[in-house]
């Protein structure tokens, strides 16, 4: 790990990452060995990973896979679902399963054909209903906190996309931890220091069984191109992608983007609950995704 | 030569080299991929020999075309 000027063998490293995982945890106050977790599992290394170093350090976590219906010919979902559910059994955990066509009457490619977000790729429309759902999940179920498997690869493309647009409303709120509101769970992300390749060694060292086969949609994805520029940034100067992460995060604490005294910094401004599902929204009458089922209904006469 | 498997390409290099030049060689990121021999991860500055396959195992993943807070 060139970044780390480290090298360790792999039974070493199998306990260094948890141990720098749990480090992150504690340093950015996600969340305690009293607290219920609900960690969002999409059957890839990340996720899977983060739901077994969690278990390893003792938390409370329990899984939740959102089955969203992308088969495109290779049975996409299918697979990370087997895979997730894989994971649960060996190790006896308790994993949660939400299916949005049995639920919501359609699966997210139809969803988007319906919703005609995205030009022609589903992944705004998946983005939204698996914020919605992993929200929704975590708070009838009553967990404490949603843990996702963002490692520092995912952020720091996010981070720079959104610093190419200067989008300073998602500035704000980009970080190890989005605090609960009302109607809100707080989410965290314990790998979000670590990266891509060490959750991937993480992942091929402890045996986990991970969908290795990318969302078909993902192919060309603008996230991936980012990923891509900033580990041609990395080879030419080891520990880039972390300097660049920490950097923002230093300079948001200090302000840069708004006062951190600021209301703004937890959230949007004004939000008020969806009069259909509660959850907040800062459109004056139906959330997104309450917007995007309504309009599913009303085209193709979903339930 | 040694053989350099990532997903359906193959590329072929001559022995001798280290993992790092090999990948160098064959414009691929060393940052963007996980290289393995029989199932074990081997290290940048190991020298390939002659008649090895390694495979490397793709890095980057969780593609979305929204950029925005996740």
């Amino acid at each position: 790990m060139r970044q780390h000027k480290l090298a360790l063998c792999k039974e070493h490293y199998l306990e260094w990452v948890p141990e720098q995982t749990e480090r992150f945890i504690k340093k950015y106050n996600m969340f305690t060995y009293d607290e219920k977790i609900l960690v969002a599992v999409s059957g890839g290394k990340d996720s899977l990973s983060l739901w077994d170093i969690l278990v390893r350090l003792g938390y409370q976590a329990d899984g939740l896979y959102i089955g969203l219906g992308i088969e495109e010919g290779i049975g996409y979902s299918s697979e990370s679902h087997r895979l997730a559910e894989k994971f649960a059994n060996e190790h006896a955990l308790k994993l949660h399963v939400l299916d949005v066509e049995k639920e919501y009457g359609q699966p997210i490619p139809v969803l988007a054909q319906i919703s005609h977000r995205g030009h022609g790729k589903p992944c705004a429309v998946c983005g939204l209903a698996k914020r919605h759902v992993m929200n929704r999940m975590a708070r009838d179920l009553g967990y404490d906190v949603l843990a996702t498997g963002h490692n520092l690869d995912d952020e720091a493309a996010v981070l720079f996309g959104n610093t190419l647009q200067w989008s300073g409303e998602y500035l704000l709120r980009q970080g190890p931890v989005l605090p609960g509101t009302p109607g809100l769970a707080r989410k965290v992300k314990p790998l979000c220091r670590i990266y891509e390749r060490e959750m991937t060694a993480y992942a091929i060292l402890r045996g986990i069984d991970y969908i290795y086969e990318e969302c078909p949609f993902a192919e060309g994805s603008t996230s991936i191109y980012y990923k891509e520029l900033l580990n041609q940034l990395e080879i030419d100067r080891p520990g880039a992608k972390l300097t660049f992460y920490l950097s923002f995060l230093e300079a948001r604490r200090n302000g840069l983007f708004a006062n951190p005294t600021r209301e703004t910094e937890t959230g949007p401004l004004h939000l008020h609950p969806c009069p259909n599902c509660g959850q907040p929204t800062s459109t004056s009458d139906l959330c997104s995704f309450c917007r995007l089922m309504e309009k599913a209904r009303s085209e193709s006469a979903v339930p | 030569m040694v053989k350099l498997i990532l997903r359906a390409k193959e590329y072929e290099i001559k022995p001798g080299m280290t993992l790092l030049s090999a990948l160098e060689k064959s414009n691929i990121n060393p940052e963007s991929v996980i290289a393995t021999r029989d199932g074990e991860i081997i290290v940048d500055d190991e020298i390939l020999q002659d008649g090895q396959v390694i495979k490397l195992v793709q890095v980057i993943s969780g593609g979305s075309r929204s950029t925005q807070f996740q």
